[in-house]
């Protein structure tokens, strides 16, 4: 999987050279720089990334900030005081380790079956040959469209009947199977030179052998990639769980801050206390993991 | 030899459907499996979560004289058709900037791509906070330069606004991320051939830049426009549809009547409703596009 956008932070010497995958130089802009131009795009750049960081900064000045400052009438863009009275307030009022504690749980299980049936399906899809399989490739892929919301009722009776509701399994079970990860799967693992898996199996390996041994370790940043999609997904889903958790110690962040925000109603330190706590660390690993993030979201976009 | 060989053949076929039936076996259960289901839950009056009654189209033809309903509709529709071409615009804007020769292109790309990683309820929470009309920093901002303050939550087209506005900064790190990627495949001696040929910096856009991320927003106009008709997170908890359904959407509304007041009938033939309409964009966009398709 070549990177089709890395993370660079590229000089204007290197941005001259045309290098193939990684950020090229603007044509506008590759013979004669303009010093305007120069100085324009960078004040530009800095405007919108302004726009882009403000909310998330009065998101945390304001989880920061006491109840009396924020009711003031002036505009302040810069706390009078810092306080951690807001998050002492939400962990004493409402059992947030449970619901991290969900949040996590929930994630990783989705994201590690759904990478395992991804791998699997895609395996199949782009290396096996047996009857009905890209009519089944298809099937699979039609239910990306397919919004949750027009399934919602039924699925809801579903995992009722089922006995899973009331338990994390209502949640994890309808969102792990995922069409995007199978078909970014075959995809990769399209580009695995079938002489490489046919000289495996004359050398006697198994069905199980030649995917284990030799698929999965040249697959290592596609699982990346779907580990933390996933991830990032599950970590934020909100129409599903809000349907399929009801039970208040079964809630994820997300359904927990819905939740949080009707109990604290105006109270937005609070509010913004616990939304930092469904936030930052997800931003932080979406920052720190950027690469196969990205990778997957551009992936999704190309082919 | 030949017969060995047909063993080989018949075990990979089936290694082949050992290997897709989890993928499909969920799919089937928790998709395929509701989605009929759904069909029949419309033709069916129902009461709360007990056995419902056939009662034919009757639903369809509630759906045909509610004005809720067609105001969830005329708004999710206006909410698609402004969405989607001013995120792409942006999107394609700023991708055009960050691919330019620019400092720390890295640092702002990051920063363009925060939004993509917090979640739709932060996220419209987040908007709550800097649109309140009492308390928001907004107001207070627009009164601070003298401008008059805005009823962002009373207000019906003010608060169909504040929906688009933190959609769209929710929204356009993505579409950006796409066309950059779409940006950094062009050959760049397209563009020295054009300006030898004396093409302007605007000519170079539309002629050259806009045509060559064609793929890149056939993809986006078809993931925005689908994104569009399902938008939940951000109008559910920014304004509940409100106020008088002035943001309510065509999701929304199905979540009212499916959980709130247990019409389920009703909820499954908007949902039912939904899908139809975006069965028939993507086929319209199908067929119309002469651009390649995303399988293959």
């Amino acid at each position: 999987m070549s990177a089709p956008s890395r993370s660079a932070g590229s000089t204007r010497s290197t941005a001259h050279r045309e290098i193939p995958g990684s950020d090229a130089a603007h044509p506008r802009s590759s013979r004669r720089p303009s010093r305007v131009g120069y100085v324009a795009r960078l004040v530009l750049a800095i405007v919108i990334s302004a726009v882009i960081l403000f909310p998330l900064y009065w998101m945390v000045v304001v989880a920061l900030s006491s109840r009396a400052d924020l009711l003031g009438g002036d505009l302040r863009l810069w706390p009078r005081s810092f306080t951690l009275d807001n998050f002492e307030r939400v962990l004493s009022s409402f059992p947030v380790a449970t619901w991290f504690g969900n949040s996590v749980a929930i994630s990783l299980v989705v994201a590690l079956i759904s990478v395992t049936v991804s791998l699997l399906a895609g395996y199949a899809f782009a290396q096996l040959r047996f009857r009905g399989s890209s009519w089944l490739f298809l099937l699979a892929l039609s239910t990306l469209m397919l919004p949750v919301q027009v399934i919602m009722v039924p699925l809801f009776r579903l995992v009722s009947e089922a006995h899973l509701y009331g338990t994390y399994w209502a949640v994890i079970l309808p969102t792990a199977a995922s069409a995007f990860g199978v078909f970014l799967s075959r995809q990769f693992i399209l580009a695995i030179p079938r002489d490489l898996i046919d000289a495996a199996r004359i050398d006697g390996a198994g069905q199980l052998q030649v995917f284990t041994k030799i698929v999965l370790p040249l697959s290592k940043p596609l699982i990346a990639v779907l580990f933390f999609m996933s991830l990032l997904q599950t970590w934020n889903d909100f129409a599903w769980p809000l349907i399929a958790l009801k039970q208040n110690e079964l809630f994820t962040l997300p359904i927990g801050l819905l939740y949080l925000q009707g109990q604290f109603g105006s109270d937005y330190g609070g509010t913004m206390a616990f939304a930092l706590l469904n936030v930052g660390p997800m931003v932080v690993l979406f920052l720190v993991f950027q690469r196969y993030f990205v990778q997957g979201f551009a992936r999704s976009g190309i082919r | 030899m030949t017969s060995s060989r047909a063993r080989l053949s018949r075990r990979e076929s089936l290694t082949g459907y050992a290997f897709v039936a989890p993928n499909l076996v969920l799919l089937t259960v928790f998709v395929l499996v509701p989605l009929v289901w759904a069909v029949v839950i419309s033709f069916q009056q129902t009461n709360g979560f007990g056995a419902g009654r056939f009662i034919g189209l009757d639903n369809y033809a509630r759906l045909a004289t509610d004005p809720v309903f067609w105001r969830s509709t005329a708004n999710t529709v206006l909410f698609t058709v402004i969405v989607t071409p001013v995120s792409m615009a942006l999107g394609l804007g700023i991708a055009v900037l960050l691919n330019s020769v620019l400092p720390a292109r890295g640092v702002f790309r990051s920063i363009m791509i925060v939004p993509m990683a917090i979640s739709g309820v932060a996220t419209a929470l987040i908007g709550v906070l800097v649109f309140d009309q009492d308390t928001g920093i907004l107001d207070k901002l627009l009164r601070s330069i003298g401008l008059p303050a805005v009823n962002w939550q009373s207000g019906g087209t003010a608060a169909f606004a504040s929906v688009l506005l933190v959609t769209l900064w929710w929204r356009v790190g993505f579409n950006m991320l796409i066309y950059l990627a779409g940006l950094q495949a062009i050959n760049l001696e397209l563009y020295e051939a054009a300006r030898l040929d004396g093409a302007s910096g605007w000519q170079r856009f539309r002629y050259l830049t806009v045509p060559l991320v064609g793929p890149s927003s056939f993809f986006l106009l078809i993931l925005n426009v689908v994104y569009s008709f399902q938008v939940f997170d951000i109008v559910f908890v920014m304004t509940g549809g409100g106020p008088e359904n002035a943001t309510s959407v065509l999701v929304t509304y199905a979540y009212d009547n499916g959980f709130v007041t247990g019409d389920q009938g009703y909820a499954a033939a908007i949902g039912m409703f939904l899908l139809a309409l975006t069965l028939l964009f993507t086929l319209i966009r199908w067929r119309t596009s002469r651009t390649r398709d995303l399988v293959e």
